[in-house]
This record gives structure tokens, sequence and C-alpha cells, in this order.
């Protein structure tokens, strides 16, 4: 967040400058060119100069609200957390539109989170996700059972834990490697500084929001649709991340840059197949019990504890 | 309890008074949230009594048989207990962190409370099955549990959504449906052996 800050600060310092040189100029601020000294570009137009007086005022008035959020509250204060949830519902429909259309001009850190990075977005898409995992797995069994009445129907409770322990996990410690990883490079290279570790969790975060209508189509039960739907996904939440990733880490070496972006895309389609094997097993059907209550509903046949199931989680 | 008159340990005083005016209280707001008005009641006088009770009594019909294996089955008893406390508690600070003027219990009775509607459905549903499987069964155990999800749903947000500014209102709400639909859906898919 410092790095960030510090940023606009100079951006600010920069534009009045250029501005009282040439008041007729409209500014323009470029984080994604490289340019030689500062982030900011002026174009003499044809802008009217109260356009430009209005926008200086702006500015100022923005740089005394940084200033002031600048001291911000310990970690230990309930002010601190709530500086994170400060989004209206507007802002996080876009961010997730954001993220379900990546484009490659559009870094999603600068495009749309703006160096406001939200924890709403990640924590409850991170829940939506899991439960939604669980329950439609839920729902294949009974589509299964309808198919196949010799499957046994079970609520399969373990499996809103695993689902909702892995989809937090892979949200929160693989963003905290790679801002580790980066801020590693950041110190060999010392160029272009990397996201925080609030804007990778965040990028994570909204980038697996599109599994969640994936999750929802995987219970067509037709094999070759879901492998589409799983690719189709995969594909745009990966070159969401790709793209948000690619401006800090075209810096490095070429071999270090096609090494982390190939990690980053082989975990994203880990989770997704991992996904897919555990919660969405095509069942084989199951070798039949009788019964050994006489009071037992007949379309419920009780099974050998031990089923055979080819993808064995740990 | 944040009743209005505190009558301390008065030993003149007879004991079953004070447990008649708590149930009382809880039996009234029981009320309020199955005719959700905007009053006041809920918020004012909030008590963790009734979300307690309705807790247990969901936790204890919807526990899996203990011949289950391990492996497939429902929740246990202390599952759906964690899934309600830490469900009320992380919306709770959701609403919180996002600016609600709510306060911690208040919230947290808001949304135990209306659980009940959902208590009601599980036992509906367990009346049903007794009746034995059957399509006609699931149809109407849906139907049951549809009704009074949504009833869940307006019942909480008739409290909740006041507290928030609006244009927050649906980040707080959303939280409160995910809540609700998994309990529903443990619900649903409860299966007696």
């Amino acid at each position: 967040m410092a790095a960030a800050d510090e940023l606009t600060f100079h951006e600010f310092e920069e534009a009045t400058n250029l501005l009282t040189e040439t008041p007729d100029a409209a500014t323009t601020s470029r984080s994604d060119q490289p340019t030689s000294q500062g982030h900011v570009a002026v174009a003499v137009g044809s802008g009217d100069s109260y356009g430009a007086e209005d926008e200086v005022e702006e500015e100022s008035d923005k740089a005394a609200l940084l200033q002031k959020q600048q001291q911000q509250p310990g970690f230990w204060t309930f002010n601190y957390y709530q500086s994170f949830f400060d989004v209206d519902t507007s802002q996080v429909l876009d961010r997730i539109k954001g993220s379900l259309l990546p484009r490659p001009g559009h870094n999603f850190v600068r495009h749309y989170l703006r160096n406001r990075p939200d924890l709403y977005g990640p924590f409850w898409i991170c829940a939506t996700l899991a439960f939604v995992l669980a329950v439609t797995g839920n729902l294949t069994l009974v589509l299964a059972q309808r198919r196949d009445p010799s499957i046994h129907y079970s609520p399969q409770f373990h499996k809103v834990t695993v689902a909702g322990i892995s989809i937090y996990c892979y949200a929160w410690l693989v963003p905290l490697a790679l801002w580790g990883f980066l801020r590693w490079r950041k110190g060999v290279r010392e160029r272009l500084g990397p996201y925080t570790f609030l804007e990778t969790v965040c990028v994570y975060g909204y980038s697996l929001f599109v599994f969640i209508p994936m999750v929802v189509l995987w219970l067509i039960p037709v094999p070759w649709l879901q492998w589409l739907f799983g690719a189709l996904a995969l594909g745009l939440s990966a070159a969401g991340l790709v793209f948000t990733l690619w401006p800090v880490v075209r810096e490095d070496t070429r071999l270090v840059a096609a090494v982390l972006l190939s990690t980053v895309v082989l975990l994203h389609a880990l989770l997704a197949m991992g996904c897919k094997l555990y919660f969405f097993q095509s069942l084989p059907p199951e070798h039949v019990t009788p019964p050994h209550q006489a009071a037992s509903l007949p379309t419920n046949i009780p099974l050998s504890p031990t089923l055979p199931r080819s993808m064995a989680p740990s | 309890m944040a009743e209005a008159e505190e009558s301390p340990g008065d030993p003149g005083t007879a004991s079953p008074r004070p447990l008649m005016r708590d149930l009382k209280a809880v039996g009234k707001k029981f009320m309020h949230v199955l005719y959700p008005r905007k009053s006041n009641t809920l918020l004012r006088d909030w008590d963790l009594w009734g979300p307690l009770i309705l807790c247990v009594t969901l936790a204890l019909m919807l526990q899996r048989d203990p011949a289950d294996s391990e492996k497939d089955g429902g929740p246990h008893f202390a599952e759906v207990f964690v899934i309600v406390w830490f469900g009320a508690v992380t919306i709770t600070l959701n609403s919180k962190l996002l600016g609600g003027n709510i306060s911690f219990f208040q919230s947290l009775c808001v949304l135990g409370y209306c659980i009940l509607p959902l208590t009601v459905a599980m036992l509906i549903c367990r009346l049903v099955l007794l009746a034995g499987p059957g399509p006609v069964n699931f149809m109407v155990r849906l139907f049951v549990v549809i009704v009074m999800f949504a009833w869940s749903i307006v019942a909480s947000t008739a409290f909740l959504a006041d507290s928030q500014p609006p244009n927050r209102r649906a980040l707080a709400v959303y939280p409160v449906f995910l809540f609700y639909f998994v309990i529903s859906w443990m619900i649903l898919t409860f299966t007696p052996q």
C-alpha cells in the first residue's frame, strides 16, 4: 500500500507543476506504459482552463484525503479492518464483471481496484464457491440416483468441510506465496513495485468467481460438455490472472516470468481439476447388499462402507 | 439478557416469575418473526435464549445417525451448531465492517430468531418422511423448505436491512441469503436411516 500511495502523491506534485506552466493542459496518468521518469503524461489539448482548475481542486482534495488516510489505524483496531470493506454494491459488481471479461490492456488491479482492494469480494466469493461445490456435488449424486437406483444417496456433509478448507487455503496461501516471491524479486530487480498482499488476494478472489457458474453448469451430466465448460472457465480465470501479473513480471528475466506465469496457470488448473474429480465423480454402479433393517425404505439400499473411488482424496 | 427491568437477586422474590417473564419474551419474539412487521422489539430487547433453543432443536433433528459411516451421512450435532453460530457471527461482523449501525448481539439475536421458520420446516419434513419416500414426498418437502426459506429471508431483511446505508444493502443481505440457503439445504437433504 505504501508504494501505491507514494506514486499517487508524486503524480499530484508533477501534475500541479506542469499545470502551472501550461494552464490549458489536461493530465492523464498512464501507469502501464513505461515512461522515463514519472507516470504522468501531459497532453496539451483544447480543454477549458476552468475544467483544468476544477481538476486541480479535485486533486488537492484527494491529496488531503490521502494524507489523512496515510495515518492508518493499528491492525488491532476495528477501523483498520473496516477500511477493507469500504466498497459499495456497484463497485463489487463492477469488479466481478471485470474479472469475468479479462482484456489484454486492462490490468485488474489498476483498472478496477484502483488501489482500493477490498476483502468483501474474496471472502464471500470463496464462501459461495465452497458451498456451491458441496451442494452441486451432492445434487449430482441425487441425479445419478434417479438414473440408477442402486446408487446409495447420502448427504455427504464432510464435503462441505473439505470444500471450504481447500478453497480458502488456495485463495489465501497462493497469493501469499506469489506476493512473497514478487517482493523477493523486487529486491533483486528494483523496478516497478509489485502489488500489495491485499491486491493479490483480491485478484485471486475475484478470479475465482467464474468457477461458480462453471460448477453449477457441471450439473449437466454430459462429460464432454463438462470438460468444455471447465476449459472455458479456466481460460477466462487464468487469462485474468496472467494479464494482471504481466506488467509486474515482464520487467524480470524471461525465464522467471515464464516459470511464474506457468506456475500460476498450473495451480489454477489443478484447482479446477481437483474440484471436478473430487466433487463430481461419475459413480460406477455400486454392488448391492441386502437391507439389514426391516423398516428401511426400499430405494435406499445400504452398502458396504468402502466404495471404489478411483481418485481418493488425501 | 437485555431486559428493561433487571431485578437482581431479591431474597423475597419467587424464582419462577423471571423464568415466565423470559419465556414470554422469547415467545413474543417468535411471534414477531412469524409475522414480520417493522417493530423494534427484536432489536431493542435482544436475547440469545431463543436462538439457542432453536439451534439446539435444529441440530438435534438434523444430526446424523450414529450408525452412519464416517464418510457419508449428514452433519454431526456439533457441525450444525458451528455452522449456525459461526455463520451468524460472520454475517454480523460483515455487516458491522460494511458500516452498519446495528450492535453485535442485536444482529445475532435477529439472525438466530429468524431460523424459526426453518426449524418448523424441519419438523414438517420429519413428519412427512415418516410417510415413506417417493417423488410426491420430495416435492412436498421441497415446497415447504422453499416457502420457509423465503419466510426467513423476508423476516431477517425486514429487521436488518434498515441498519445499512442504501448503497451497501445488497452486500449486507447476500450473506444472510447464503446462510439460510445452506441451512435449507441441510434440511432438504436430511435422510433418516
